[in-house]
């Protein structure tokens, strides 16, 4: 990692997206917050996976925070050096009990085919998950993942 | 996305094209659920060589088809899995309950066989 001059900038660059909790918006927000991460040029895999986890957490905002009411979901994005760091917030109905929502295999909606694998697959496939919930206000997922050529990513 | 469905003898062959998420897999899951229901198949394979992207709406298709065709005593199985689909089917136990198959071709006489 370079060392920073000034530790009060601490954001290289950022984009922002709102958008009310449509389902045909799913892949809409993937793409762009994918194209943006773009230019720190990560492998394709490290694309799809950062992809997939922020479709995962947009889905749930949709299908679990607003239960397909409408309200709005925003998403942040934003990189330094060679970190992505993505937080996905709603306003919707918040998770009682986050450690049982994260558990694999657990859902609250089995009735939808769910499978209870969201939270599972972005811890795998990001460095780090973060969930903020307050029922009745509403969920922020924050990811974070390095990619391209990280030094401590050695190929083994 | 679109959903290509074809029949070799008993079987349902499910080619699935595109995005696979939550937005296009209520129309893919009525649609094969009627060709299975329309055809009275028993077996079904599903194949994933033209899928570009997919999240874990695509593993609530494959185990609802997977429980509804153990209900019937069928045959299922999966084939053409990319890297990145094989991960997220590994992590969600998919593996444990599903044959896969590299090609159709493999996964077609798999299921025929246990008819
Ligand atoms: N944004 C959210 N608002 C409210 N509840 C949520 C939210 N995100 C997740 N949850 C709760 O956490 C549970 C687990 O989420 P997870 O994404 O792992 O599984 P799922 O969405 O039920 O199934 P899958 O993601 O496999 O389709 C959900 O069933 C839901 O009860
Ligand atoms: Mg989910």
């Amino acid at each position: 990692m370079s060392s920073r001059v000034s530790p009060s900038v601490a954001v290289e660059n950022y984009i922002r997206l709102q958008f009310p909790s449509k389902s045909e918006n799913e892949s809409f927000a993937r793409v762009a917050v994918a194209s943006f991460v773009a230019q720190l040029d990560p492998t394709l895999e490290e694309l799809t996976e950062i992809k997939t986890a922020v479709s995962e957490a947009v889905t749930n905002a949709i299908i679990h925070g607003y239960e397909n009411s409408f309200g709005e979901v925003r998403i942040e994005c934003s990189i330094l050096d060679h970190t992505v760091k993505i937080t996905i917030e709603d306003d919707g109905a918040g998770i009682e009990d986050i450690s049982v929502a994260r558990q694999p295999l657990y859902t609250s909606r089995p009735d939808l085919e769910r499978s209870g694998m969201g939270m599972t697959i972005m811890e795998t496939f990001m460095d780090l998950m973060e969930l903020e919930s307050s029922p009745g206000c509403g969920t922020r997922v924050t990811l974070v993942k390095t990619v391209g050529d990280d030094p401590s990513q050695q190929p083994s | 996305m679109s959903v290509e469905t074809l029949v070799h003898q008993e079987v349902l062959v499910v080619r699935l094209h595109g995005d696979l998420d939550h937005h296009s897999v209520e129309s893919i899951r009525s649609e094969v659920e009627k060709a299975l229901t329309l055809g009275g198949y028993r077996a079904l394979v599903m194949s994933f060589a033209s899928i570009d992207f997919m999240d874990s709406s695509g593993i609530g298709l494959i185990l609802g088809r997977y429980k509804k065709l153990k209900e019937m005593r069928g045959a299922m199985a999966l084939c053409e899995i990319n890297p990145s689909l094989e991960k997220i089917l590994k992590m969600s136990g998919v593996y444990r309950v599903l044959p896969v198959f590299p090609s159709e071709r493999e996964a077609l006489a798999h299921v025929k066989g246990v008819l």
